[in-house]
């Protein structure tokens, strides 16, 4: 079977999906800015047809047409929005993939049939997409590069097996080339597609890069071009509707377990964990209720979410009942098979089941475990990373005594420079020292700006008060001053 | 009778115990590295004294603790009881700045007896926990040749009489060693404030 390919350009993309959310009378533009100053990344037909056109500047732009209205452009949303076109377009074939920033390309080999034929389909889309309130130009022909050069030059069908002659007529521009190219070709008086493939390959080769050769080929059908369909992603969602509200903590937990059973072995078939679960519930008065189980590990074991779920839900306020409950596994990472031991929970287990379970209640990010870091900074020696990732395995050192507490240092009124003052007060209590040892001269990172360490040099002591305390002093010599920052005990 | 150091310390499983004065960090990090195993340790966030594991690596390995930061008090006795109760953790360290009330501290209690872990409360001095099985009053010691020496007093028994005694931390073997018992020394004079 020939392969037929539909090319779906989207003129006014930026504009149009702003215009079907918020709908404005009169010229309307997207700006994007560029440095100082913004420019018009895409208009409506009204601001074109009063003068307008992209890439002019939004100050040039204003005074032409005062009543101009603007959003900024948000090319990821544009994106996300091609994206969801190309998924409507599955309606017509399996095969659709984006093509470019506003396009989308169609393998639509073997379905027009069912559509009552290409010139019914390419109606069918035209129509769907205006009644979308979206315009696009729309073309169709045996290889990928001719149904593009259709839709944006010649929108329209080109019969099987007559691409050379649809295609002939039109600019050379047309062959998806860049702007530098397509002059450099009508300098020659090659205007037209018909007019290069006129010419013997090798001539134009000599000329331009074997890129203008490729994209000619590609139009022609003489060499393939592949259209990839977009993957979508594995869904990892359950949903269970009720026929009566439902109201009781035992009820929502027993549907609860009924879905997770139906999650996690979708889990399982594709070797899968979740890292976060959601639980969404519909109440009967249209409001609705999420709960994020956030997990220390990646997990599929149904029994054992279902535990963890026992306190959140047990939180949910059911109202006047709960029609409908919804599950989703989000952070999906992959979780090969294992072999599952007799006694139950291994202990490590139990230890990601605690972390999830305090998780929930005070938050993920605020439980955290401890790693060495190399840095004679004693406030830098460790950073703390999530203890969802587990422990780290690196060797702790310490060279030098360092204190169990550490606090921001707190000034000690004392004149002593060099060795530890014999007596001072700090915290309001007075005392006297016993015995001290010192200095541990520890320099700050210059390389690392820090407010804390701006007074220079320390001179760290260990110092022992007649009263019990053993505290962690140092003295400052650039900016004279006595610190206690932290207590040995 | 006296009791012995050995039968009380390392401190008994399924029990809450609290300690307070500024030698409960050291009490705490000593019997970490006498319990061994993971170590739940939680603080409410806004305690501006922080611990500092690279100092804990003399006790034990300062990767087997795990740090949960609280909003409040509240927030640090609930994730002290699912702790607990857990039964992963061997031992549940909590920094508190208010006494705990007698309910909060059976909880606690219950949920120890049922993971079979031991908890500690580490409390400002003069404050505790009125459920704690024993509570503890640390203080450092001077001593001009030993600069680990520290008072530790049962200020509080559930089970057995109060008592004092003078520790301080072996390093190389990783245990307590009892100096001497200073209950009858005379002439002590413990810090101000």
């Amino acid at each position: 079977m020939k392969r037929r390919v539909v090319s779906i350009w989207f003129q006014r993309l930026p504009s149009e999906r702003v215009l079907r959310a918020r709908p404005v009378d009169g010229p309307f533009a997207v700006t994007l800015s560029e440095g100082n100053h913004d420019r018009l990344h895409d208009l409506n037909r009204e601001a074109e047809s009063q003068g307008l056109e992209r890439g002019m500047g939004l100050a040039d732009a204003r005074a032409y047409v005062p009543d101009l209205v603007t959003r900024p452009a948000d090319i990821d949303a544009d994106r996300r929005f091609l994206v969801m076109l190309a998924r409507w377009a599955t309606r017509y074939t399996p095969h659709a993939g984006l093509d470019g920033e506003d396009g989308l390309v169609l393998d639509i080999t073997g379905a027009s049939h069912l559509f009552g034929g290409e010139a019914a389909m390419l109606e069918d889309m035209k129509a769907r997409l205006s009644r979308a309130r979206l315009s696009s130009k729309i073309g169709i022909a045996d290889t990928r590069g001719a149904a593009w050069a259709l839709a944006h030059f010649a929108p329209g069908i080109a019969p099987e097996g007559k691409t050379s002659a649809a295609l002939g007529p039109l600019s050379v521009s047309a062959l998806r080339i860049d702007e530098k190219t397509a002059t450099a070709l009508k300098r020659l008086g090659l205007n037209t597609i018909a007019d290069m493939t006129a010419l013997p390959r090798a001539t134009l080769a000599r000329r331009f890069d074997m890129a203008l050769i490729a994209r000619l080929e590609q139009a022609l059908g003489t060499r393939g071009e592949a259209i990839s369909p977009l993957s979508e992603p594995p869904h990892y969602g359950v949903r269970m509707s009720f026929p009566e509200p439902i109201g009781l903590v035992d009820d929502v937990m027993a549907a609860l377990s009924r879905l997770l059973d139906t999650l996690c072995l979708r889990l399982k078939n594709r070797e899968a964990g979740a890292r976060a679960i959601t639980l969404s519930v519909e109440r009967v008065d249209q409001t609705r209720q999420t709960v994020t189980l956030r997990l220390a590990r990646p997990m599929r074991d149904a029994t054992r979410i279902l535990r963890l779920f026992e306190r959140p839900v047990g939180e949910i306020d059911a109202g006047f009942g709960i029609e409908r409950i919804r599950l989703e596994a989000r952070g999906v990472e992959g979780l090969p098979a294992e072999q599952i031991g007799e006694g139950g929970l291994v202990e490590g287990e139990a230890l990601d089941d605690l972390v999830t379970r305090l998780g929930a209640r005070i938050g993920l990010d605020n439980i955290v475990r401890f790693q060495p870091v190399a840095s004679h900074i004693p406030e830098r020696g460790f950073t703390e990373n999530p203890a969802a990732y587990g422990r780290v395995d690196a060797e702790w050192r310490m060279d030098h005594p360092r204190p169990l507490r550490m606090f921001p240092p707190e000034p000690v009124t004392s004149d002593a420079a060099r060795r530890p003052p014999s007596r001072f007060s700090w915290r309001r209590m007075r005392f006297e020292t016993a015995a001290s040892s010192g200095p541990e001269r520890i320099a700050p990172e210059w390389w690392r700006p820090d407010e804390a360490w701006r007074s220079g040099l320390r001179d760290y002591w260990r110092v022992e008060t007649r009263q019990g305390l053993r505290l962690w002093m140092f003295h400052t010599p650039q900016a004279p001053g006595w610190f206690v920052h932290g207590l040995f005990a | 009778m006296q009791d012995d150091f050995a039968t009380i310390f390392p401190l008994q499983r399924g029990r809450v115990h609290d300690a307070s004065g500024p030698g409960a960090p050291f009490f705490a990090a000593a019997l970490s590295g006498v319990t061994g195993g993971t170590v739940l340790w939680i603080k409410p966030a806004w305690f501006a004294e922080e611990i500092n594991p690279v100092a804990f690596s003399a006790f034990f390995d300062p990767r087997d603790i795990i740090l949960a930061r609280t909003a409040d008090q509240t927030e640090t006795l609930a994730a002290g009881e699912e702790g607990l109760r857990s039964g992963a953790v061997g031992l549940v360290i909590m920094e508190v700045d208010k006494p705990v009330e007698l309910t909060p501290g059976r909880r606690l209690q219950l949920a120890a007896e049922s993971g079979r872990s031991i908890g500690l409360s580490l409390h400002p001095e003069g404050t505790g926990n009125q459920a704690a099985t024993t509570r503890w009053l640390c203080r450092p010691l001077f001593s001009a040749s030993d600069s680990t020496l520290q008072e530790w007093s049962i200020i509080k028994n559930k089970t057995g009489t109060n008592n004092s005694w003078a520790v301080r931390w072996d390093e190389t073997a990783r245990r307590i060693h009892m100096v001497s018992e200073t209950a009858e020394r005379a002439g002590f004079k413990g810090p101000p404030g």
